[in-house]
């Protein structure tokens, strides 16, 4: 199951633990340009989690130990999955029959964790959080899995490296119809699992619309850096998974790939950015509409995937 | 003493483990001790049998003659009744020893003596069911569980909701046991024997009304989707450590008869196969959506047994589906990934009942919205609940997460098989079960959160205390199992494997042969060890880092948006974190909302109120029953009660038999 | 070249068809079946070039190339134009209000109709048909649209939606149409058009008189029209 030590899965580890918070700053530049302004520093995301490393935690009186181990769940399932999704056109250094399904599920684990702190803090907007965050999770879980029985066919592997990798720039050749589809369905699925517009917006003044951003809230110093942190990994993560579908074309470099994949990463992050620039943030009460919109997509991607290749 | 003996052995001891506590009064200690000493000896017989089963090999046939003259019982432990045999000696020893503290009798509860003796009659009958080798001995034993169970389930008898679930069970239970008897005299006219074997042909009349009856008879004990109707109210009727048991294994024993008649069939049509993976794919859906909508704890983890039931046909579906195209690895993944559901359900459930049962014990009540905050005074119950409910939402590095695993490897093979075929519809049961597993995570954080997180709901929650060793132990056992399943699943390969070669090996004709496959080699059992290795050793690492670096300033209230002086019961309810789900599924929920009615401008103190109740029972089955009760109440109009009108109807029936003259 | 480009187009309009069942702005709906009508125009010359038979693409003659210009621009100016402008005109002068509403829902048709194009793949693949039609889309495609519009149909509330729905069913039956350009004359293809406007005009008319009689144009209104 592990690749021996290659150059790959140092490069990859290296990656997963400098590069997320980048993407973070890339969407934010990218939304400063759009609203005319100048933006902060690309790279604020990381001052920010030097600084808050260094602040001391304050925790209610209610919470109990859940609340202090949902970060570190969060985080550290987070960094699971990195390692699940391969990169820079290579094998990821987890890999084994059977790891898509301990992707998702591992993202779940971190779920349950981050809802029940939210929980914990006894808060009615952090309550509100965890039950939207709940909700919206049962309506991506099956797009996620639609799109990966259409990648395993097209690739008959079991492993996220063998359904991400060389077999989808035949796929394209093939049948070219369902991965387009599958790729809009994941989009949407990342806009929603990294709650961003037209999902969520972490940037209104009112706790009462938020899904992510308000489960959080108690969260301080060192724990809200490992929760940032963690969101920054899942967006990565979900940004790799996108460019490994819409580019799966190896030069044969190792140094060249993980160039284009990185800046295929930051591409996604410019496209969120754009994405939460010019669309506003949907109704609560369509949101499912939307998810069960992409759902039908990529259902009709399976069937036609199964019918006509 | 051979392994069969022992099992034997153990059977008649628990069964009779609650015969002395009749003879001593109804509050002696001792009287309930002696019979949880017996169960718990007994159960351990069984279990030294059952190992030296996987560890020795089969074990000796032993037959005795039958009450029933010219026909013999026969006692076969073969795999699937040895698998099938831990959780039954293992969740029915640690019941027993759960119920010490739970029921106690010295302090009076009602009716314990009962409760002991049914308990252990319950456990050595779902023992004797299913070592059973045929139908005879089988029928025995379940009628036993059955009825055991009926008054297990009123053991309240002085409470009328009890008693009209303890009806519903036993009308439902009834027919499934009608479909059993079914099932063997429809073998018995195909083959000639009651014992178990395999049919001479699958096309024939009998043998599709002998799987119609086994899927949906046997189907009904086991809780599948549209026959669950009794389910919810005896699970949640019955004291917290009975619920356990027949969660966590009686209702297994309907799997089991399900299971076993599908190794009746040397080959498989594809539709059964198609059919059995839909019913469990809609089960899992809906029992979980139904999950989410209840608020009495009990209910909730009542209709969560529907949901792995589901699962657990899904598994089975995947099984058949192979076997009738011949794909080995499909059979494989399929039945162990369904056995290996069985063990873990029992499991967990066992543990999220005895959970349930010590915050019950504590609180009072099974209403979740008057709980909260019980982690801090229940830290053991807290913890145990906790490995439960991420082991029943199938995440790693627990036990549900790897009998899942199986199901999905099978799911997604099916998917890749070239060309696509009809079989490889089954693969849309993946999304499925995705959707099942994140329902599980959002009902579980529910209820996981409602209970022992935040802060008390109620004086009784601000005043719960702990419960004793004897109600905690069994919880750890439990855990323990959970995790030492979900870490190392590689231990339990070789039993896994045994069972299914046994299910499979029906003298096959074209059925797909398993023998040759090793489950190791299919499912990645020693990678889930190694990710669980990884996972835990981070979230080790990184609390122990966290909380070395994190300098704490003094703590303060939640900060709450700002809100200066919140209550407890400001905090998210269960329904309302429920609703936006129950919303979503209300097409099958019919959820009841009765909102309060404001008429003036200065209302008084208003209440509101929203409930889900069990559609099929409500809207198919009940008005279904006033139907019959109305149209047999139509012969009550010959009921006239005078004498000439009855021989009024003495001269018509001899007048009519004069005129009627059959084949005439 | 056009084998290349029909299935993707139809797989676009299917799109389409999920795109109009969810939305509820009315102006998003009647965009929609715009942008469907003129993909579907744009189709008919695809369609029409794609069942001649091979190795003489090129040999189309001027009167035909003329016909099949000629049509296809007029077939994109009806649905893509007049009608959509006949909708919004009817939007404003009746004053209905801007969102379409649904007697059970959004999600359930949406679903339904998910399951029915899933339903119309599978169930096109068991028909017997020419050895050109089975590699397309073509029948399962028609099939699906008609199912989702006889959805919006009868899950729609307003006049309006009811309207729209009939244009979808109406785009399907031209879909099956598509199948006939290379057999069928100018009648059919005139017909389903004039069959279109036709429906569009009976409906309007219909709809002001609704809108006459009673303040909001919802079709559950006309149920008080019973004895």
């Amino acid at each position: 199951m592990f690749e021996t030590l290659s150059i790959h899965s140092v490069i990859h580890v290296a990656v997963v633990l400098l590069f997320p918070p980048l993407l973070l700053g890339a969407v934010n530049r990218t939304k400063a340009k759009f609203g005319g302004r100048q933006g902060q520093p690309i790279l604020q995301t990381y001052y920010d989690l030097a600084k808050l490393l260094r602040k001391e935690s304050v925790f209610s009186e209610t919470t109990t130990w859940v609340f202090r181990f949902g970060p570190v769940v969060g985080l550290a399932t987070a960094f699971v999955a990195s390692l699940i999704v391969p990169m820079g056109h290579a094998s990821a250094p987890l890999s084994f029959a059977g790891d898509v399904i301990l992707f998702a599920y591992v993202l779940a684990l971190g779920r349950f964790f981050t809802m029940a702190a939210a929980l914990d803090t006894g808060s009615a907007f952090e309550g509100m959080g965890a039950a939207r965050e709940a909700t919206f999770a049962c309506l991506a879980e099956p797009v996620l899995f639609l799109g990966l029985l259409v990648l395993s066919r097209i690739s008959g592997s079991l492993q996220m490296s063998g359904l991400l990798g060389d077999s989808v720039a035949g796929g394209w050749a093939t049948s070219a119809a369902p991965l387009l589809l599958i790729a809009i369905s994941w989009f949407v699925v990342l806009l929603v699992e990294n709650c961003r517009i037209p999902f969520d917006d972490p940037n209104t003044h009112l706790e009462l619309t938020m899904i992510h951003e308000v489960m959080v809230l108690d969260h301080s110093g060192p724990a809200l850096g490992l929760i940032m942190y963690g969101a920054a990994l899942k967006l990565f993560v979900f940004a790799g998974m996108i460019i490994n579908l819409v580019l799966p074309f190896g030069t044969g470099s190792t140094l060249v790939d993980w160039l284009v994949f990185l800046l295929g990463t930051l591409l996604v992050a410019v496209i969120v950015g754009t994405v939460e620039s010019v669309i506003a943030r949907l109704k609560m009460a369509e949101i499912p509409k939307l998810l069960i919109g992409a759902g039908v997509v990529s259902l009709f991607a399976v069937i036609l995937l199964l019918s006509y290749s | 003493m051979n392994g069969t003996e022992l099992i034997l052995w153990g059977i008649a001891c628990s069964a009779l483990s609650g015969v002395p506590a009749l003879f001593l009064s109804a509050k002696s200690r001792a009287g309930q001790a002696i019979s949880v000493v017996l169960n718990a000896v007994g159960c351990g017989l069984g279990l030294a049998g059952v190992w030296s089963f996987f560890a020795n090999g089969p074990l000796p046939v032993v037959r005795f003659p039958s009450p029933v003259a010219g026909f013999n019982f026969t006692v076969a432990v073969d795999g699937l009744s040895a698998f099938f045999l831990v959780p039954v000696l293992l969740v029915g020893g640690l019941a027993s020893i759960y119920g010490l503290q739970y029921w106690p009798q010295d302090k009076g509860m009602p009716n314990a003596r009962r409760l002991s003796f049914f308990l252990g009659l319950m456990t050595a009958a779902m023992a004797l069911l299913v070592v059973a080798g045929d139908g005879l001995l089988f029928l025995f034993g379940w009628e036993t569980m059955a009825v055991s169970a009926l008054f297990l389930v009123a053991v309240e008898d002085h409470i009328a909701e009890t008693r009209k679930a303890a009806w519903l069970y036993i009308a439902a239970s009834h027919f499934a046991t009608l479909s059993g008897f079914g099932v063997f005299a429809l073998l018995y006219s195909q083959t000639g024997s009651f014992e178990f074997s395999t049919l001479p042909n699958v096309t024939s009349t009998a043998a599709i009304f002998m799987a119609v009856l086994g899927l949906f008879g046997f189907g009904t004990k086991a809780g599948l989707m549209p026959m669950h109707i009794w389910l919810p109210g005896a699970h949640a009727a019955a004291p917290s450590h009975v619920s356990a048991v027949m969660s966590g294994v009686m209702i297994k024993m309907g799997v089991y008869g399900v299971f076993r008649t599908a190794s009746f069939f040397p080959e498989i049509p594809l539709s059964w196969g198609l059919v059995t993976l839909a019913v469990g794919t809609v089960s899992a859906i809906l029992g979980v959506a139904f999950a989410i909508g209840q608020h009495d704890i009990k209910r909730l983890l009542a209709y969560h047994s529907i949901e792995n039931i589901g699962i657990i046909v899904m598994g089975l579906g995947l099984a058949l589906i192979g076997r009738a195209t011949g794909r080995s690895e499909w059979v494989l993944l399929g039945i162990c990934g369904a056995l290996l559901h069985v063990w873990n359900h029992a499991l967990f459930k066992s543990l999220l009942f005895f959970g349930a049962g010590s915050v019950i014990h504590s609180m009072g009540t099974r209403e979740l919205d008057v709980m909260g905050g019980l982690g801090r005074r229940m830290p053991a119950t807290a913890t145990c609940f906790l490995i439960g409910a991420v082991a029943i939402c199938g995440l790693p590095p627990l036990n549900g997460f790897v009998s899942e695993l199986m199901i999905y490897l099978g799911l997604f093979k099916t998917i890749q098989a070239e060309p696509a075929s009809l079989a490889s519809a089954a693969a849309f049961a993946a999304p499925g079960l995705a959707l099942v597993g994140a329902l599980a995570v959002a009902c579980f954080v529910k209820v996981y959160g409602i209970v022992f997180l935040g802060a008390g709901r109620s004086e009784e929650a601000a005043h719960a205390h702990e419960s004793g060793l004897a109600m905690t132990g069994p919880m750890f056992v439990l855990a323990g199992c959970c995790v030492l399943i979900g870490v190392a699943p590689l231990l339990f390969a070789a039993p896994l494997e045994q069972a299914a070669t046994t299910w499979a090996a029906a003298e096959s004709g074209t059925s797909a042969d398993i023998s040759g496959l090793s489950l190791a080699s299919l499912a990645p059992l020693v990678p889930v060890s190694i990710i669980a290795a990884i996972l835990i050793g981070l979230l080790v690492v990184g609390t122990a880092v966290l909380l070395r670096r994190v300098r704490t300033s003094p703590s303060s209230l939640t900060w709450d948006c700002g809100y200066a002086a919140p209550s407890a019961r400001m905090q998210y309810t269960s329904s309302s974190f429920a609703q936006w789900l129950v919303d979503l599924f209300a097409w099958a929920l019919w959820p009841r909302v009765h909102p309060p009615k404001v008429d003036t401008l200065f209302p008084e103190d208003t209440c509101f109120e929203s409930h889900v109740d069990d559609t099929v029972l409500n809207k198919a089955v009940r008005p279904a029953t006033r139907f019959f009760a109305w149209l047999f109440g139509l012969s009550r109009y010959l009921q006239q009660g005078s004498l000439q009108a009855y021989l009024l109807y003495i001269l018509v029936i001899v007048v009519g038999l004069l005129i009627w003259r059959p084949g005439g | 070249m056009s084998e290349l480009l029909l299935d993707p187009g139809l797989v676009v309009a299917l799109l389409i068809n999920f795109y109009i069942l969810t939305v509820t702005r009315l102006k998003q709906v009647v965009y929609g079946v715009a942008l469907q009508g003129v993909l579907l125009g744009l189709l008919y010359p695809v369609a029409h070039a794609g069942f001649l038979p091979r190795g003489e693409p090129h040999s189309l003659e001027t009167v035909t190339t003329l016909r099949l210009i000629g049509l296809t621009v007029a077939i994109v100016v009806i649905k893509g134009w007049i009608i959509p402008r006949f909708l919004m005109k009817a939007m404003r002068i009746a004053d209905v209000r801007s969102r379409l509403t649904s007697t059970v829902g959004i999600v359930p048709p949406l679903l339904m109709g998910g399951f029915g194009t899933a339903a119309a793949i599978v169930f096109s693949r068991s028909l017997p048909l020419a050895g050109g039609h089975a590699s397309h889309l073509l029948i399962p495609s028609a099939l699906a649209t008609v199912v989702c519009g006889f959805l919006m149909l009868s899950t729609r509330r307003e006049a309006l939606g009811q309207v729209l729905g009939y244009i979808v069913l109406e785009n399907g039956i031209f879909i099956f149409g598509l199948l006939l350009v290379e057999a069928v004359p100018i009648m059919v293809e005139l017909g389903i058009v004039l069959d279109l406007f036709v429906g569009v005009f009976v409906m309007g008319i219909i709809f002001n008189h609704v809108s006459r009689a009673f303040p909001e144009a919802s079709i559950e209104h006309l149920s008080s029209l019973k004895e």
